[in-house]
């Protein structure tokens, strides 16, 4: 075959390229960065390139290439980390991650919970990389198959994943995502500049918030205030309970699902524009529509750990293809890749991976190696790590505020980073008591750009096909592509809407009153209407049809809710809160003093900048809500605050300053 | 805000130092950056055209400035750049560890009125202009009906992708529409290359690109006969005419094209309009800036360290794939060409509010 007769001899002159002593040094340099980097929420491959970037100009090719790849390739792997163990979406690759891997975590199995997702990575990271080897010779037609329709139909199956993940009642979770939608609108229009709840006052609004800031308020904040409120480990039991070896055996058990999962992570990838956020959530989406037995997920089911990992990993082969085949980023990370490249004299694109193609065969080989070492010493550590959950919580608590807030500053490195966290984390606490599915809330977020300015852009041209001619435009809208994803959203939705139900079991949660569900619901409602008569005043149509229409069946589908609810009983499902029931109702803490320490950081942080603020948070903390003695306190800090220097110093990042500083210029750190 | 003061630590890898600051303001008449870390901020993400001009003068400004120092590269991004602008506008550091690099989606905003605007480019001291040039090509089937002049095109309805009415594709916008084409922007793609894949999709039927993207992405399509060069927006010569582009002397300028069509006049209102935001967008596209509180010593020595990069005999070489041919200007040139990209007469700023106005919708208030 052609196909072999190019890439075999190419594929063997780069192993000779790569497989040299100093190469395969970068190599693991890289992977020790990525892996560095990855463990940090907020922080991802772009905070890692950055850092090497200084360093590429001059290095030989395929060392320079081994860094950088060895690095992209890992960040999926050890973002797992926090997701699993702390419930911290580690990265946008892995936030379907939490919803099970957490919970395994809880039940003191979060080293099998973790080696089962390293495999699941590594073999994702493999196959992405074998794809990668063939693709890339005969991609671009069928890359360029894929034109805005195709993206907007695949953007819809994504959201299509909001019917199984809605939870108990399928109407809460159609309100979550189209809130998420909602919010996903605020800022400046990106097609004609108008603005959506935002004013030219606040300037941070204007871009809009961030999908770190989101995802940190969303998942972590309410998870980690709600472990803080018990005062003992994340491992209820206190222990371990199944180590690594499980984990390994449950992968090989849901083989077939880690390479379907992988298949969708590699063709995610390779479509360019899309992004890597979604890949997750359609990987989870499918796995619990393919599995029988639904009724473990969200409680801790080892397969919603398998699927999504197999994807994130995966997703990076197949976003080098057209990477490299076009030069066109797929994510910010190849953005930065490709910038590297470029540097090393190299210009992706057709003329590569014609003439390069050994050195552009290095790019495969050092993402198999790096996933291939990355996934080792992430395995090897994960019964060592896992023991972070047998630490009582208190004492990790103010260490995650820390790195929480810290992460979320990195965003926009504006104090309204900090301001946003809160403002989302109590949404995302109020969503977690009252049972709105946050993941549904988090998929309407995070694709609501993506599906604004692909119908946007849709409509424009395919109005124009259909002015060209009829047949014209129905060749433009129902591509055999559209039609086959169209055919996929309708299974999916079918699917999703008659077994939601069963992936939260047939417990009947805490109800406690009608009163406070209610109060939340007409404060979503209210926002939902302001936002609507806001986006009606838009002048520009392109800019307000989405929010308007968006907003419009949002509201309709809030107020049935709402009619609903007030005729419903008050012991129904409707009025879940948990509050008045179950491990948050008979937590020793309350929940506004716990959430109140996280403030007390923040707005310390407003005054007193980051540094000065988290070391006075970290005392105080240790010593009042910890009962911590004064010598622990004081070592605890120290180590804290060394640390996040360190970090910081190392990436070249700044810290929050406050009023203080203002006034007063003082020395890095406490700038 | 003193958020810039930080020093970052060089060792590679895992080993890393931090500490250190020093915001003294140097009054010696020696400029010496011995120890010291310059931070190279711009307003922009780590993807996209300005990170990598960045990145690309970066080692090589940490090799040719006194003393060797670290250069990092820093990124401000939001509010289509106006914000890290508006940030760089309240900076005083004047011991040259500063710099920001501004771009023509930083520049329109400051010429157009734009309300986010809080900064003043006679402030800056510029020490760089980069200029870039512009390529607009067709498919090869409408190329057919291209003959040096657009009289065939008026009836073919174009679409293409824009990153927006008021960024660097309004120069393109307006030459076409000059040229009475009837070219439809579809808003909102995120790069320059997005637009390309759409025009290789043929969901686009035109397109333009930058003098690297081009030379990078779409020479390889014209060798395979997948698009043909329609023209450049030229370049500036001396006196401040539109001459052709160095990079393409075989293509002709948006201006003779002009000449040649029957729709389109080279004097008047949008003839003024265009050029002067050709000018400001193109021309000296990116510009490297210290704060207006730096002394003349560091200003000199700035100066001195781009001429130098400049003088390297492999500069040429490194920066055709980054730069392209185009002119990177410093001293008495770069002063010329910020003044060009700063200012646009009344009249022009007027004609072009209008039209955005009446053509997209789109207002600035």
């Amino acid at each position: 075959m052609d196909l072999f007769a190019t890439a075999l001899p190419a594929l063997g002159e780069a192993v000779s390229l790569i497989l040299q002593p100093e190469q395969l040094m970068f190599l693991f340099v890289g992977v020790l960065l990525g892996l560095s980097v990855g463990v940090f929420p907020g922080l991802g491959g772009i905070a890692g390139l950055s850092l090497v970037l200084p360093f590429i100009f001059g290095m030989d090719p395929v060392s320079g290439l081994a860094l950088m790849v060895g690095l992209i390739a890992v960040v999926p792997t050890s973002d797992t980390f926090a997701s699993v163990l702390l419930g911290i979406p580690g990265s946008t690759a892995s936030q379907a991650t939490v919803l099970d891997g957490f919970p395994l975590a809880k039940k003191g199995e979060a080293a099998r919970a973790l080696s089962a997702a390293f495999i699941s990575s590594l073999f994702g990271g493999l196959l992405g990389a074998t794809v990668l080897t063939f693709f890339i010779l005969i991609a671009r037609p069928l890359i360029l198959a894929f034109g805005l329709p195709e993206m907007l139909m695949i953007t819809i199956l994504g959201l299509s994943m909001v019917a199984i993940l809605a939870g108990r009642i399928p109407l809460k979770g159609v309100v979550a995502a189209g809130l998420g939608l909602m919010v996903g609108t605020i800022g400046e229009a990106a097609a004609g500049g108008s603005l959506r709840m935002a004013t030219y006052d606040i300037p941070y609004l204007i871009d809009g918030l961030s999908l770190v800031i989101v995802g940190l308020g969303i998942f972590a904040i309410p998870e980690i205030v709600s472990l803080l409120r018990q005062d003992r480990a994340i491992s209820k039991s206190g222990g371990l309970g199944k180590g690594w070896i499980d984990g390994v055996r449950d992968w090989w058990r849901n083989i077939w699902l880690s390479i379907r999962c992988s298949a969708i992570g590699v063709m995610v990838g390779v479509i360019p524009g899309l992004g890597g956020s979604v890949v997750d959530w359609i990987a989870y989406g499918f796995t619990v529509q393919s599995t029988k037995e639904k009724s473990g997920f969200g409680k801790g089911e080892i397969r919603g750990v398998i699927g999504p990992e197999s994807s994130n990993n995966a997703k990076e082969g197949g976003g080098l293809v057209p990477t490299l085949i076009f030069g066109i980023p797929g994510s910010g990370s190849m953005a930065v890749f490709l910038g590297g490249l470029a540097l090393l004299g190299y210009d992706p694109g057709p003329h590569m991976v014609r003439h390069n193609l050994d050195i552009t065969y290095t790019i495969v080989w050092s993402l198999a190696i790096a996933n291939v070492l990355g996934a080792g010493l992430c395995i090897a550590l994960s019964n060592q790590i896992a023991k972070l959950t047998t630490i009582r919580f208190t004492l990790v608590a103010p260490f995650l505020f820390m790195v929480i807030a810290f992460a979320a500053f990195q965003s926009r490195q504006s104090l309204g980073d900090l301001a946003a966290l809160m403002a989302v984390g109590v949404l995302g606490i109020f969503l977690r008591r009252f049972e709105f599915s946050r993941p549904a809330f988090l998929i309407g977020f995070v694709l609501s750009a993506q599906a604004e300015s692909f119908s946007n852009m849709a409509n424009q041209i395919a109005g124009a096909r259909f002015r060209q001619g009829l047949m014209d435009g129905l060749e433009y809208v129902a591509s055999p592509i559209v039609l086959v994803i169209l055919a996929l959203i309708i299974i999916s939705i079918i699917i999703g809407v008659r077994q939601a139900k069963h992936i939260l079991g047939s417990d009947t949660p805490p109800t406690g009153g009608k009163r406070a569900p209610l109060i939340f619901l007409i404060c979503i409602l209210g926002y939902l209407s302001v936002a609507w008569i806001d986006a009606l005043g838009i002048h520009r149509m392109g800019d307000k049809i989405f929010p308007v229409t968006v907003g419009a069946v949002t509201l309709v589908c809030g107020l049935a809710l709402l009619i609903q609810m007030i005729r419903a009983p008050e012991k129904h499902a409707f009025f879940a809160d948990f509050e008045r029931g179950g491990e948050d109702a008979s937590a020793p803490h309350g929940l506004w003093a716990t959430l109140g320490w996280f403030a007390f950081l923040l707005v310390l942080s407003c005054l007193l900048g980051f540094i000065l603020a988290a070391t006075i948070f970290f005392i105080t903390f240790l010593r009042i809500r910890a009962n911590v003695s004064w010598l622990r306190s004081v070592i605890l800090t120290a180590i804290a605050i060394g640390f996040i220097c360190f970090l910081a110093g190392t990436l070249g990042r700044d810290f929050p300053p406050g009023l203080l500083q203002e006034f007063v210029r003082l020395p890095w750190p406490l700038t | 805000m003193s958020v810039f003061k930080t020093t970052r630590g060089v060792a590679f890898g895992l080993a890393a130092a931090a500490a250190l600051a020093t915001p003294a303001i140097s009054n010696a008449a020696e400029f010496n950056l011995e120890g010291k870390t310059v931070e190279f901020v711009i307003p922009f993400s780590e993807s996209g055209g300005s990170a990598r001009w960045a990145n690309f003068y970066a080692p090589l400004l940490s090799e040719a400035l006194p003393g060797n120092p670290t250069v990092v590269v820093k990124y401000r991004p939001g509010a289509g750049s106006t914000k890290g602008a508006n940030w760089f506008q309240e900076q005083d550091t004047a011991d040259g560890t500063l710099i920001f690099g501004s771009s023509g989606s930083t520049q329109f905003p400051y010429l157009l009125g734009d309300p986010r605007v809080r900064y003043e480019y006679s402030d800056w001291q510029v020490v760089l202009a980069s200029g870039v040039g512009g390529v607009s090509y067709l498919p090869p089937d409408i190329a057919k009906r291209f003959d040096g002049d657009a009289d065939d095109l008026g009836d073919i309805d174009f679409i293409w992708g824009s990153q927006g009415a008021t960024r660097l594709d309004l120069v393109a916008n307006l030459a076409w529409k000059m040229l009475g084409m009837n070219v439809v922007p579809v808003f909102g793609i995120e790069g320059r290359g997005d637009g390309r894949l759409m025009f290789e999709r043929g969901e686009a039927n035109i397109d333009y690109q930058t003098s690297p993207a081009y030379l990078r992405s779409v020479v390889p399509m014209v060798e395979e006969g997948l698009a043909v060069p329609m023209m450049t927006w030229g370049s500036l010569d001396d006196d401040g005419n539109i001459v052709r582009d160095p990079t393409f002397p075989d293509i002709p300028t948006f201006k003779e094209v002009c000449e040649k069509t029957a729709a389109c006049e080279t004097k008047g209102d949008a003839w003024d309009a265009w050029k002067a935001f050709f000018i400001a967008g193109f021309p000296a596209q990116k510009m490297v800036f210290l704060p207006k509180t730096a002394p003349k010593e560091v200003v000199d020595g700035y100066e001195a360290a781009f001429k130098k990069i400049h003088a390297r005999p492999d500069f040429a070489q490194m920066a055709e794939k980054t730069l392209g041919k185009d002119p990177q200007m410093t001293g008495k040139a770069a002063d010329n060409a910020k003044k060009l990209a700063t200012t646009v007469p009344p009249s022009a700023k007027q004609f072009v509010l209008d039209w955005l106005k009446t053509d997209y919708d789109v207002t600035l208030k």
